[in-house]
């Protein structure tokens, strides 16, 4: 029940956000170290091989051109994905004979792996660029259309019926109320579609092109078993899809698409 | 204003003929048991459902649709969350200036008592204030009549006291024709002019109540309890508690 009052915010920064996770870090790598040593495995790397690893790639100009390589990939692959797949699920959405249509074929496309469309890429499109992009945008626009559609299909009848009320035009009411109430729930696409982008990417790169932190994973191990190289490779691959999923999250911030999800 | 209509929603047979007049300016409530049809109604009148059988005519036309000079102020969440209250507001404000716009929704939102909230979002009010906002959005679009359905519905006792209050006030200012959906009793006794009494299902209008009491109504009255005691007679309810 409500009532006259507005509710509270409750806004409070604390230092444990930072050192919980850093604490549990430490306690890994020294879990981690200790394993190895005690093992006496002289291939998989210790912590500190790592980050020696890591210094290497970094002299040698490697890590950043990866870096770069892979993102750049991810970037026209999801950029692809969201042009497509965002008018393409809002379409399917609205539309009844539309959703008829093409939804079975969403349906039967989307749980095919990406990783199965490896060897139809390299056939289509060689060992380019465009090879994993293809794949990135394949595995992004299937979660982007479908959040699109549910977000029109779940969409409140009271906003579409208060909008029609003030008389507005398809298209005023597709820009002022259709697509802003079905944001949020397909930024939450945009978010899910990016992790599974960036997976793939990896995956794509073992395979199909020379550049990239997936080529240079599979690189080190194949050109002198240098594990330090792989974990630091899976290290930074980790490090950098967090980082992606952070900036996603800003856009959650935004007051027009706030209201979606539930207060925290 | 009259609407002659038979209509029936899915295969039950919702509203039977439903003939009834309101007249410009009134405050005409519509009461009635839960599930009686009359928020089925109000909707075929707004134009958001079509009848099944019959003609529902507005002023001698017949409704086609939602229409902007008839304003429907809903239950819950009618009020849209990415716009600032300022927004929702002007919203129905397109055709006009934007200076016009300013001063319209400044107008408003003073009357409805939300100043100082207009770069608030919805998520940050009370449920009180966000029916607010959805008032002044429908008053700032001019609109010969407004439909309310069930407004104050959602919130608590206090506050559903205070909302009728700030009702009655804008609407003796404005001078608007309201058409009132509730199921409370007290609710259309205090509010309105007139009170028209549905039946069950199939529903009608079984009883027409006026309410001739002067405003501001007092709940002590006699006047008051009589007439509310005739509407409770009329639902064949009693006024006993425990009975």
């Amino acid at each position: 029940m409500s009532d006259d009052t507005p509710p509270q915010r409750a806004a409070r920064f604390s230092w444990s956000v930072i050192l919980m996770p850093l604490g549990v870090a430490v306690i890994l790598l020294t879990a981690w170290h200790i394993a190895v040593k005690v093992s006496g495995h002289d291939i998989f790397p210790t912590p500190l091989e790592v980050l020696r690893g890591f210094g290497e790639l970094v002299q040698q100009g490697l890590l950043l051109k990866y870096i770069v390589a892979s993102l750049f990939r991810v970037s026209w692959g999801f950029s692809l994905a969201v042009v497509v797949g965002v008018p393409l699920g809002l379409l399917i959405g609205w539309f009844s004979p539309v959703f008829s249509a093409l939804n079975p074929f969403i349906q039967i496309l989307r749980p095919i792996s990406p990783i199965a469309w490896i060897p139809i890429a390299i056939l289509w499109f060689g060992r380019e660029d465009t090879a994993p992009v293809f794949l990135i945008f394949l595995a992004s626009v299937f979660p982007i259309a479908v959040s699109a559609t549910a977000a029109v299909q779940n969409m409140q009848p009271v906003y579409l019926r208060a909008a029609q009320n003030f008389g507005l035009s398809k298209g005023q009411l597709f820009r002022r109320v259709i697509f802003p109430s079905c944001l949020p729930q397909i930024i939450t696409g945009l978010r899910i579609a990016l992790g599974i982008a960036w997976l793939v990417v990896v995956a794509a790169e073992m395979i199909a092109v020379d550049s990239g932190l997936g080529y240079l994973i599979i690189d080190a191990r194949n050109a002198g078993k240098r594990y330090d190289l792989v974990v630091a490779g899976m290290v930074m691959i980790g490090l950098i899809g967090l980082v992606l999923d952070l900036v996603i999250r800003r856009l959650e911030r935004f007051d027009e698409v706030r209201w979606g999800y539930s207060n925290r | 204003m009259s609407f002659p209509g038979k209509t029936a929603g899915e295969q039950i047979h919702v509203l039977e003929r439903i003939d009834l007049e309101v007249a410009a300016g009134e405050f005409v409530c519509i009461v009635g048991p839960s599930g009686c049809g009359k928020s089925t109604l109000l909707n075929i009148v707004g134009g958001f459902l079509q009848q099944t059988r019959g003609e529902a005519l507005v002023e001698g036309q017949p409704v086609s649709g939602p229409d902007p000079r008839r304003i429907f102020v809903f239950q819950e969440n009618g009020v849209f969350p990415w716009l600032t209250v300022r927004e929702n507001i002007g919203f129905g404000l397109g055709q006009k200036s934007a200076e016009e716009r300013d001063k319209t929704v400044a107008h408003y939102t003073e009357m409805v008592g939300l100043t100082g909230f207009e770069a608030a979002y919805p998520r940050e009010l009370s449920g009180g204030m966000r029916q607010r906002v959805e008032i002044a959005r429908a008053l700032a679009a001019s609109p010969d009549i407004i439909y309310m359905d069930e407004p104050f519905g959602a919130l608590d006792f206090i506050t559903r006291l205070k909302m009728r209050s700030d009702l009655i006030r804008i609407w003796q200012a404005e001078k608007k024709t309201i058409l009132f959906v509730t199921h409370d009793i007290e609710e259309a006794v205090q509010l309105s002019d007139r009170v028209l009494v549905m039946s069950k299902r199939p529903a009608t209008i079984q009883t027409v109540i006026d309410i001739d009491l002067p405003r501001p109504r007092d709940l002590d009255s006699p006047g008051y309890l009589h007439k509310r005691d005739a509407i409770f007679q009329a639902m064949g309810m009693s006024v006993r508690i425990g009975a």
